[in-house]
């Protein structure tokens, strides 16, 4: 607002374009690379990035992210769980779906009870588990009182995928289908809800869950063109983000897209959109179109997937921009911009 | 303005009441809500506040209104709604 | 959005009517014979044309403006420092979600919190004061809104709060707003489309003296896709056969005399007095203070606010906020319109709320033809 110092604010953190106008400016542009071994770059914003190894033994795929959680133990889950989580879909959005290591890098505000850190720790060792991603190494800060909100973890993930065998961001064409593999909007909507203290009662959780064993399940059944976790920003930005990046448009049936009674009815109270916030549990993928119904099938038969549905397609016009067909007229699904807040005027 | 939102009421304690929307229950005040409500009575909730007993036929009647006036009834559709068609001022009510 | 369980109001979601109307509206202006402009005063009725797409289901010729209906975009600049210097002397501020990031002369109250200013969202009126019950410090509640959330604040306050509970009152007063943008020499508006919920208080038979005094068509609608439909058609049938009538069409929620009770409450605590509608005008009767019984509540009497107006910042020059909300312009006649205006970093208040039209075209891509 002013002439001020520019500093870094929450807005920027809450994902869709401030953040990415950053990550462009302060990283992408200092560690551009053009290494031939890198099919996917840092350059492509994607999940993670992907390098062929020698003697075409496959491609590495490296993922990292940090995760900050108010509050650490919330209805569904926690902040080991969400850490784990978070990095294995990382690791399967690119295509890895059994995960090679994961890492854990703990920064601990000094105060902060043993017995907090050690239920974090145990829900990070079953949410391994359940994933099938050891974690291998990792390291220890504590921090001053007040320097840090009670604890951060950085997970760091590796996988490996044969050679040209990722999935990227990109890939969509004109005609493929999108499905979403469950319910949109519950780990926002619960989370909001329960830290605003909205005091609702009713079936509002958070879907946080390793999802690599879904996404195992439906490259089996076919042709996985793109893939994206839609967490911060939801659904309405990832995809956005795979018309812009795929360089289509996208047609989207706002009444097939899944969401549950709670959730809805949570939002219509609170005035916010499931299609803009988190999920922490769910995919987007882009699937060729012979291969549609196959793929929906294997995610509906996997436990994660019974509600998985064929939400729109692909198409040459339009190119970037998302339709949503509200059953009543046509309009743009766009961005969210910045943390999503009730509203009640 | 105003994000209103039909609810049931599951509960009553004193001005205060529990409401279900649908699939999620939430505590609303019923101090100043038009009329008294019972356990079972639709209200219109406002920022955590019932500001309207929702008649139980009204939204039935609401619905007919709509399709009467659909299937070119006009004059009854409006005559219901409060307008009225052959004065000059059509201010009606109920 | 395919719910999984549970059964909203669907009735009033239902796309085969809704065609049934867009015909019924189609004929209508066939009859009628030339273009229409009908405003609504209710950020609610934009957000839902705007959310379930309606307008490109609307004939041609018909045109929906937006009034000023956003109770958070007519929310002054200096009512904003005043909640902003309350926060920063250490008070805690609590207030509905929508005000966080509306600007104030040089901050909004999300500035001030992330500069460490105790500043919460709450849902309602009462949540404010249960802080105050818990808190030791003083609790302000920055109560912004129309008639629908003034009488939530009135019944806070008659059920004797904390001592530690005070108020800011932005409240605003929709009636007398609708007649100054019915005079407003630019704005042509064949028919208004009454809130329904601020209805819901004040009842609709509030307009019959609207209604003769400007001989323009109103109808009181509600806020389903049906809903709004329904209440455009009776419009265009009452603009149709040239007679100033008054409907309502939002039986269920909306009856003539309003909500009794409420509208006591609401004045037994606050009394209207003339103020500025933040890029609109001064309006007289439109602004809503406590009444002298309440005034141990009122923030502005019990602590000194120092609030400096004196600078400002130069974009709000260019900022359109006032026509668009006058119905005299579209938020992309603005230059400021998603380029130096943003929902993050918003110049005028219809970029911040969720009701904002600036914020509703840009969310969901204007007017597309699509």
């Amino acid at each position: 607002m002013s002439d001020e110092q520019e500093v870094i604010t929450e807005a920027h953190g809450a994902g869709s374009g401030q953040m990415r106008e950053l990550i462009e400016e302060l990283a992408v542009s200092r560690f551009e690379s053009d290494d031939a071994e890198t099919d996917v770059p840092l350059a492509a914003l994607d999940d993670g990035s992907v390098h062929r190894l020698a003697n075409g033994g496959g491609s590495v795929v490296v993922t990292t992210d940090s995760h900050v959680v108010t509050p650490l133990f919330f209805r569904g889950g926690d902040i080991g769980r969400l850490a784990v989580a978070g990095t294995v879909n990382d690791l399967a959005m690119m295509g890895a779906t059994e995960p090679t290591a994961l890492t854990c890098s703990l920064i601990v505000e000094s105060g902060t009870p043993v017995d907090t850190v050690e239920r974090v720790m145990e829900s990070m060792r079953e949410t391994s588990e359940e994933a099938g991603a050891p974690i291998t190494t990792g390291d220890t800060k504590v921090m001053g009182s007040g320097e840090i909100d009670t604890l951060a973890i950085n997970t760091t993930g590796v996988g490996i995928v044969q050679q040209g065998g990722h999935v990227p961001d990109a890939g969509l064409s004109p005609g493929d289908k999108l499905i979403v593999t469950g319910t949109v909007g519950d780990h926002g909507i619960s989370l909001l809800s329960e830290r605003e203290g909205f005091d609702f009662e009713g079936d509002l959780q958070s879907d946080v869950a390793p999802v690599n064993d879904l996404v195992a399940a439906a490259m089996d059944a076919g042709k996985i063109t793109a893939m994206k976790d839609p967490t911060r920003g939801g659904l309405a930005t990832s995809l956005n983000e795979m018309a812009s990046k795929g360089g289509v448009g996208l047609e989207i049936d706002e009444r097939s897209i899944p969401v549950s009674g709670a959730v809805a009815s949570a939002g219509e109270v609170l005035g916010i959109e499931p299609l803009n916030v988190a999920n922490e549990g769910k995919v987007v993928l882009g699937v060729a179109s012979e291969d549609a119904d196959a793929v929906l099938e294997a995610i509906r038969n996997h436990p994660q997937g019974a509600d998985a549905a064929i939400v729109g397609e692909a198409v040459d016009d339009h190119v970037g921009r998302v339709i949503l067909d509200t059953g009543f007229g046509n309009r743009y699904l766009t961005e969210p911009e910045g943390e999503q807040l009730p509203r009640i005027c | 303005m105003c994000l209103g939102i039909p609810g049931q009421i599951t509960e009553i304690d004193g001005a205060e009441a529990t409401a279900e929307f649908w699939d999620v229950e939430k505590t609303v005040r019923i101090d100043i809500v038009d009329e008294d409500v019972e356990v079972g009575d639709y209200i219109l909730n406002h920022a955590g506040f019932a500001i309207r007993k929702i008649p139980d036929e009204e939204v039935e009647e609401t619905i007919e209104i709509y399709e009467s006036f659909l299937e070119g009834d006009e004059d009854e559709a409006l005559e219901e709604i409060g307008g009225e068609p052959d004065e000059q001022l059509g201010i009606g009510g109920d | 959005m395919a719910v999984e369980s549970g059964e909203p109001d669907l009735q009033f979601r239902d796309p085969e009517k809704a065609e049934q109307l867009t015909d019924r509206l189609e004929a209508l202006m066939d009859d009628i014979g030339e273009r229409v402009t009908i405003m609504h005063v209710c950020g609610s009725h934009e957000q839902a044309i705007a959310k379930y797409g309606l307008r490109s289901l609307l004939p041609d010729g018909l045109t929906i403006r937006m009034g000023p209906g956003c109770p958070v975009c007519v929310t002054d600049m200096p009512e904003v420092d005043e909640a902003v210097a309350l926060a920063e002397e250490g008070k805690i501020v609590a207030t509905y979600g929508d005000m966080l990031r509306v600007p104030g002369t040089e901050k909004s109250l999300d500035d001030a919190k992330a500069d460490g200013a105790d500043v919460r969202v709450v849902y309602s009126a009462s949540e404010a004061a249960e802080i105050a019950e818990e808190e030791d410090e003083e609790v302000v509640f920055f109560a912004t809104g129309f008639e629908t959330t003034a009488a939530p604040t009135a019944a806070v306050l008659t059920a004797a709060p904390p001592e530690n509970f005070s108020i800011l009152s932005a409240h605003k007063y929709v009636p007398p707003a609708m007649e100054v943008v019915a005079e407003l020499p630019d704005t042509d508006v064949d028919g208004f489309l009454a809130a329904g919920h601020a209805a819901t208080i004040t009842g609709y038979g509030l307009f019959e003296e609207f209604v003769e005094d400007y001989e323009v068509p109103t109808v009181v609608g509600g806020f389903e896709p049906i809903d709004i439909l329904f209440g455009l058609a009776k419009l265009l049938e009452f603009i149709r056969d040239d007679e100033p009538g008054l409907a309502n069409a939002y039986q269920r929620c909306v009856s003539e005399e309003g909500n009794v009770p409420a509208k006591e409450t609401m004045w037994d605590v606050f009394e209207t007095t003339t103020g500025e509608w933040r890029g609109i005008a001064q309006i007289p009767e439109a602004n809503l203070v406590l009444r002298e019984e309440y005034s141990q509540y009122d923030a502005r009497g019990r602590f000194d606010i120092d609030v400096d107006t004196t600078s400002s910042n130069p974009l709000t020059e260019e900022c359109l906020c006032g026509e668009i909300m006058a119905g005299k312009a579209d938020p992309d006649d603005c230059a400021l319109f998603g380029e130096e205006c943003t929902p993050q970093d918003p110049v005028g208040a219809c970029m911040v709320s969720s009701e904002g039209p600036c914020k509703i075209w840009l969310e969901y891509g204007g007017q597309p033809d699509i």
